[in-house]
Formats: C-alpha cells, structure tokens, sequence
C-alpha cells in the first residue's frame, strides 16, 4: 500500500479513538445514542440557576470530576477519551511514543476556590488579600488550577508523550486545530505518531454567564433536548456543553508496520483567519470559503469527491446561515443534497472539545455507513436549503467527510477526511 | 545555507525599558542598564511596568482599542511593532498569506466586580447565588472577549490583517517555547513561507500575581537582580509587563522581497523535565547536548526567571560550560512569562545583528564577554515547568 500522498507526505491514519459528551462515555454509548436521535442536553444541576436566562446545557455530569472545577473536570474528560483511543490503538497506555497536542480551555482560579481563600485572610482587604492569603495556604492544587500548562503535563506523563506537550485555544475550532498540529508534526517527519485531544469541562456559571451576556445561548429551556435546533428556521442560540475527543494520529506506514487498525485517514486540513470581528463572521463568508478550499486542497482533492459534511452547526442564527453561505459557494448547486448533520443537535456545543468530538464521530460515519441524524429540524430554514438528515438517522455508505469548525477570534479551520488512503 | 533557513526579518518588543529594538538596545547596551521598577503599587511585591504607550500609532481605531484590555492591546502593538519592522505593514497580500502562532495566557479580569463579590462573600452563605446576582449584572458583556486566550490572535487579525492561519499556544514559558520551535518548523519543513510568532504578559493586575502567589513564587522586599535572589523572602521571581514578536521567514522569501535579516533562528529545543524525579539541571544539560554548541565563548540570553530551584538548576547547567557567558536580562524586564522565550530570542537576535555583546546586566555575578557574536543562545526555563532553548545565528 502507498504511504505517502500525492504531494510525497507521508499519510496520516487514524488508529485510535476516545471520545466522552453528555451522551455517555465511550464511542459505544455514544454512537448508539447518536444514531438514533437521542440527545444529552437536560436542566442544569451542577450549580443553581437563579437569575439567568439560561438553565439547561451539554454538561458531563457523570463523572467525579464534574463538580470539582473546569480545570480537574477537563483533565478527567481527557483523560478518559485518551485511554479509549490508545486502548484501540493497541499502544502501550504509558509509552505512546509521539507528541501530546491538547486543545483546552483557558484556566482560571475556580469562584469557589478563590471565595474560600479569602475567607481566610487577615485583613479582608479585596485582591491582595487574596494574593496573601494565597501565600500562606501553600495549596498547590489551587496553583495548578491557575497554571495552562498543568493539564497537558499530567497527560503527557500518564500516556508517556514526547517532548513539551502543546496545549492550544482556537476557541471554537481548538479540536480541529490539535488534530492538524499532529498531523503537520508528523508530515514534518518529527514523529511516526502523536495524540491529539480536545477537552473541555469549562461549563462553570460564570462561562455560561458570559457566553449569556454575548447572545450566544438559546433560552429555549422548557424542553431541553428540543433546545439546540441546526439549521432550523426557530433556532435561537448554542447549548453550552462539555466533552473530549481524543485521536491517536499514526503515519500509515507506522501503523501498517505494526499491524494496527486503520480507523480513517486524515487527509488535509485547512484555515483562515477572518478580520472582520471578534463574533461575527465577514459577510461575505470568504474565510470560511477559505478554510474549506484550504482544507480540500491541502487533501489533494476536488469539491465533488466529498460525499458528507459534520457541520459545525452551532444553532446561532449566525453560525448556521453563514455555513450555508460557505458552503454553498464552495459547493453550488451540489449543496442542495450533499448530505450535511450537526452532531451538535443532540451533545450541544462541547467548545474546544467540538473539532476533536465531531472528527471521532465523522470516522464513525464513515465506518459504520451510517450518517447520524440532525435532530430537532421540525422547522426548516426556506434561506438555508440543505439536506441536514433530518430527525433519523440515514444508511449510507460514506468514504470522505468535510468536518468543519469555526470560532470566536475569526479561527476557521475544516478537516477533511477518508475511509481509505487513497 | 538553505532557502529554507528561518531568519528573522521584524522585531517588536515592548518591556518596561521601552518600545522597539533600537530602545532596547540603547537601555541594555547602557553601561550600567539600570531596571525600571514600581515597588509601591503592589507590594511586597516590585514589578518592572508598562511604559507610556501610544496605542493609536499601531491600533489606530479607537473602537478597536475599546475592544481590548492593556494584555490584547499590549500584544497588539508589539506585533504592529513586528510587521512595520519588516516592511509588512500594511502589505494586504502578504498580511493575507501570513501564518500566525501567538503564546497566550488569559486576559484581565474585572476587578472590581470581582472585589465586589469577595466583600458580599463574607456577609452571606448562599456563594452561588451570589455569584449569579452579580455576575449576571455586572459584568460587560464585551469583557469575556478580552479575556480569551485567542483573542490576542484575533485582534491581531482585526487591527493588522494578518490572516493566513491563527494559532493560540497555552502555557507559561513554555507556551512561548512551543510557539519558536513550531514556527520554525512549519518554515523549515515549506509548512509555511512566513510567520508572525510572539506573545504578551501584562503583570500589572492583580490576577496574574495570584496566579504566581499560589504556590509562592514571587520575590518579595529589596528588589535584588535575577541571580541573586535564593535565600530572599520569597519564591525569587518579579515580573514584568512586555511583549515579543518576531517576523520569521524563509531566507528566500526575506531574500525575493530585498529584506536583511537581523539573525537566523537556528534549533530551537524544548523539553518537559520530570521536575519532581529527575534533578532538572541534568534535563537543561540534556536538551544543551542537543543544540551542539559551539566550543568558542557564547553570549546566552538567559531568560531564568529568578524562581529558586529552576534558576539554581539553569545555573549549574549552564555554569557548567566554561564558554557560555550568562545575561540574565530578568534582572532588566522582569519575568514575561509567555513573552520570555521570544523576548529572550529578540535579545539574542539584536546582539548578533549589532555584531556586539550586553555588558553584564549584574556585574557581581556575569562575567565580561568578548568573544564572537556569530551565534547567541537563548533559553527559557520555566519557573515551575516546562523548559526550552535556541541558538540564533548569523543570517
């Protein structure tokens, strides 16, 4: 089998893959929930939710790590994808022998923490007290809370990555990002294999307060898991969420060598940075046009040889109608049936983690042939004409996806990828 | 030589000395470079702050500056500073075709909100209303956009146009490391033809001195220079508001456009020690292996941030070199923690460039140097993990 692409790369398989949202943990529960419709949104417990307009969210709740913070709970939810994938990928769990690229959240002191350092200073005395009371607690766990850089450091030690792990923010699109940082590393030929995760267990009250008091979030909170609605004419704003996806990236000839599963390939990635503003895209679509034709000719492919999009499909009336803009003058005429889902309507918006969830799940569609539905779309669009495989799931044999994912800061960066190598 | 070496054609950089390389390269060739400190303002703690700034001469619009805090702005500017230097300001259609890797933390957050917040937490138990009562309305809705680690990018994409690609690093010093060493990668390896690489800290707030204090890292009382602070109150480190950016482009692309290049980015190595199990001055000598140093003596922008057990370690690593003469230009800046690496590398850059050595930076404890400035290394170890050094050489 040839292992290098047309352009003399060598080719990227994808030989593990981990993945954790409100639907479960593992790609088992995930994918049986996926494909029949079922979505994880529900009411939010992990905090009350007086005075604000939304209560309802993606959270991962499952778990011990869900009522500790964002920084511990991202660390458990990465960590629990990454076991998933280097178990499938048949790599020793402690020796995996290539880079760590994670896409996270940024951290920051956890309310509770900081409110309980200042119950215990002296003098009561607003911010420097607390820096003083935060010199005498001596509380590490709270230092490490505060650090960037702690997360990624306690993955790279328990899966025995090479090197100074490189954790990442393109917002929105940090998922998509981590995979394309391993797959350049190892195009570059600094590595046979590296591990890319997104995880995000940021869903604190103030997080949702903020993305609140930017309009970004759906209020529909009376029946959750009719709240988050891709491309339907009533959709009204994202549902915050909280998940990992983790991959294991291998060259093909590293993995044919030693006789490891090809799970897909990952083909091209593409991006473009948009000036325009720091929430809304250029009106023209042209960075996401960009990224997309980025992302097919860094694959060496054309427009007609994808067969199936994972849209990044937030559910902002924004988003949606700017995707199909996009896309549809990427792809014309072709867009009106070129199957499309937003895995979105039914885990929410898992944030850094939703590049790496969505690729685990495109690989899924691909090697299942079957292409999960998007649910909630009772409504349709008349400005947004596309095939979303509304509301149930659809057979279909699928040899190439284009995952696209789009963020905050102008980040756009789309995925594409095959079954096969060539 | 390759038309694929990486040399550095722009520089920004902003400390507490000053704006721009040749500010910089006054207030640190001076002959006795003295630090600009402010000791009131938060102490116990000095720190090394901003200096004036004109933001409107590289973030023109207002409204732009609006969207901002000093971190954003502060980053903004050093990489407006860059692209002037090398000639891209301005240019749309390289802008356009730039790829882009910025070293981030968080951004500022509302102080007094939050001192708001910490004062009702003492008068009531019920925390989490609390925090939804006033977070809900106190708050500026635009505030959460100032804070985002890739909103440094992303302004940088608004004010200058730079839109090839926008990556965002995390993590301390090492955020910065990784930033270099991929940056330089993506040149060498045709991943890219030209690259804004850089990142800012803005120490002036309360927050980021916390982030610090938790595990009791900043020096505290007299103000002493960066390699004479073990056996001080506490943890040895006073930082510094700056920012570094760097233009860095293939010989060949420099070359087609007519430009010089201060110095080339020669390796760049990195490392996460096991800090805990394994003495770390034994992994900077590890990663010093690597970049096969010249035997001739070497100027080496040391970027130790004073913190005791990582600088003690840097100390004896590098001490350990006969040839290596130390500048721990900390002393001068501050400690810039995602800046620091590419802070150290413009330092290094501009003394290859100058074709001439820093005095010592603390006369007591760095030696004279007089050798060949053919190659300067540059290194950042961080105070608490993550470690990382290049050599920048002669373009």
């Amino acid at each position: 089998m040839k292992t290098t692409d047309s352009f003399g790369r060598p080719v990227i398989a994808v030989t593990g893959m981990g993945v954790v949202t409100s639907l479960g943990q593992g790609r088992t529960e995930n994918w049986d929930a996926l494909i029949n419709g079922r979505s994880g949104i529900h009411p939010i417990t992990r905090f009350p939710t007086d005075h604000m307009a939304t209560t309802i969210s993606g959270m991962v709740d499952f778990l011990p790590s869900s009522t500790e913070g964002a920084s511990v709970h991202t660390y458990q939810l990465a960590d629990l994808a990454a076991a998933e994938a280097v178990e499938q990928s048949g790599l020793p769990q402690g020796d995996l022998g290539g880079p760590l690229f994670l896409a996270a959240p940024p951290v920051e002191l956890d309310w509770h923490h900081r409110l309980a350092l200042y119950a215990r200073s002296q003098t009561h005395n607003g911010n420097t007290s607390l820096i003083e009371a935060a010199r005498e607690a001596h509380a590490m766990e709270l230092f490490e809370e505060s650090q960037f850089g702690t997360i990624a450091d306690r993955l790279a030690e328990r899966y025995g990555t090479r090197g100074l792990p490189i954790t990442l923010s393109t917002a929105c699109a940090s998922g998509a990002t981590a995979i394309q940082l391993g797959t350049e590393a190892i195009r570059r030929g600094e590595c046979d294999r590296a591990l890319a995760i997104g995880s995000d267990g940021s869903a604190t009250a103030e997080a949702l307060i903020r993305f609140s008091l930017l309009s970004a979030l759906t209020t529909q909170n009376d029946v959750p898991e009719k709240a988050s609605r891709p491309f339907s004419k009533d959709r009204s704003g994202f549902v915050l969420a909280e998940g990992a996806g983790a991959l294991v990236l291998e060259s093909l000839e590293s993995a044919l060598a030693r006789g490891a599963d090809v799970l897909g390939i990952i083909r091209g990635c593409g991006e473009k940075a948009d000036d325009f503003h720091r929430t809304r895209s250029k009106p023209d679509g042209s960075p996401a046009i960009g990224a997309v034709r980025a992302a097919l000719s860094d694959a060496g492919m054309a427009e007609d040889e994808i067969e199936y999009i994972n849209a990044h499909g937030t559910s902002t009336p924004e988003n949606d109608k700017m995707e199909h803009l996009s896309l549809s003058t990427v792809f014309g005429d072709r867009m009106k049936t070129l199957p499309i889902s937003s895995n979105k309507s039914m885990i929410g918006h898992t944030l850094s983690a939703a590049g790496a969830v969505e690729a685990v799940f495109s690989l899924m569609t691909m090697r299942e042939g079957v292409i999960p539905p998007t649910i909630n779309y009772d409504t349709p669009d008349p400005a947004i004409e596309l095939d979303v495989v509304p509301n149930a799931k659809r057979q279909a044999q699928v040899s190439s996806v284009l995952s696209n994912s789009f963020g905050f800061g102008g980040q756009n960066t789309c995925l594409v990828m095959t079954k096969e190598p060539v | 030589m390759s038309p694929r070496d990486v040399v550095i054609t722009g520089m920004g950089i902003v400390s507490s000395l000053g704006e721009g390389a040749d500010a910089h390269w006054q207030a640190l060739t001076a002959k006795t470079p003295a630090p600009v400190l402010d000791r009131q303002r938060f102490a116990p703690y000095a720190i090394h702050p901003l200096p004036e700034i004109e933001w409107g001469q590289q973030i023109p619009r207002r409204g732009d500056q609006r969207q901002m805090e000093t971190w954003q702005r502060l980053g903004t500017y050093a990489a407006g500073l860059a692209l002037d230097d090398a000639g891209l300001k301005g240019d749309e259609s390289l802008c356009a075709s730039m790829d882009m890797v910025v070293a981030a933390g968080g951004g500022e957050r509302d102080e007094t909100v939050d001192e708001a917040i910490l004062a009702a937490s003492l008068e009531r138990a019920d925390h989490d209303i609390l925090l939804n009562e006033k977070l809900t309305t106190e708050l500026r809705p635009t505030l959460f956009l100032a804070q985002l680690s890739n909103l440094l990018a992303g302004n940088i994409s608004i004010v200058h146009k730079v839109t090839g690609s926008s990556r965002t690093f995390m993590g301390e010093e090492g955020a910065g490391v990784s930033a270099m060493e991929t940056a330089a990668a993506r040149i060498r390896a045709g991943q890219s033809s030209h690259l804004l690489v850089g990142g800012a800290f803005q120490t002036e707030h309360s927050d980021m001195l916390l982030a610090y204090e938790l595990a009791g890292f900043l020096h505290r009382d007299d103000w002493k220079p960066v390699w004479q602070r073990a056996g001080a109150e506490g943890g040895g480190v006073v930082t510094g508001s700056g920012a570094a950016f760097l233009v860095l482009e293939t010989r060949e692309h420099a070359e087609k456009r007519g430009r010089t290049a201060y110095a080339a980015m020669g390796p760049v190595v990195s490392r996460r020690s096991r800090r805990r199990s394994e003495p770390l001055a034994q992994g900077i000598a590890e990663m010093l292996d690597r970049l096969a140093l010249p035997q001739t003596p070497l100027l080496t922008l040391s970027g130790a941030s004073g913190a005791h057990e990582a600088t003690a370690a840097e100390l004896e690593a590098l001490g350990s070199y006969e040839n290596l003469a130390l500048r721990g230009f900390s002393t001068l800046t501050g400690h810039m923690k995602e800046a620091q690496f590419p802070f150290a590398v413009a330092l290094a850059a501009l003394a290859v460039h100058h074709g001439s050595p820093y005095p010592a930076f603390d006369e007591t404890r760095e030696a004279a140097f007089d050798g060949s400035l053919d190659a300067v290394l540059a290194t950042a170890v961080g105070y608490h993990r993550y470690e990382g050094m290049g050599l920048v050489t002669r373009a």
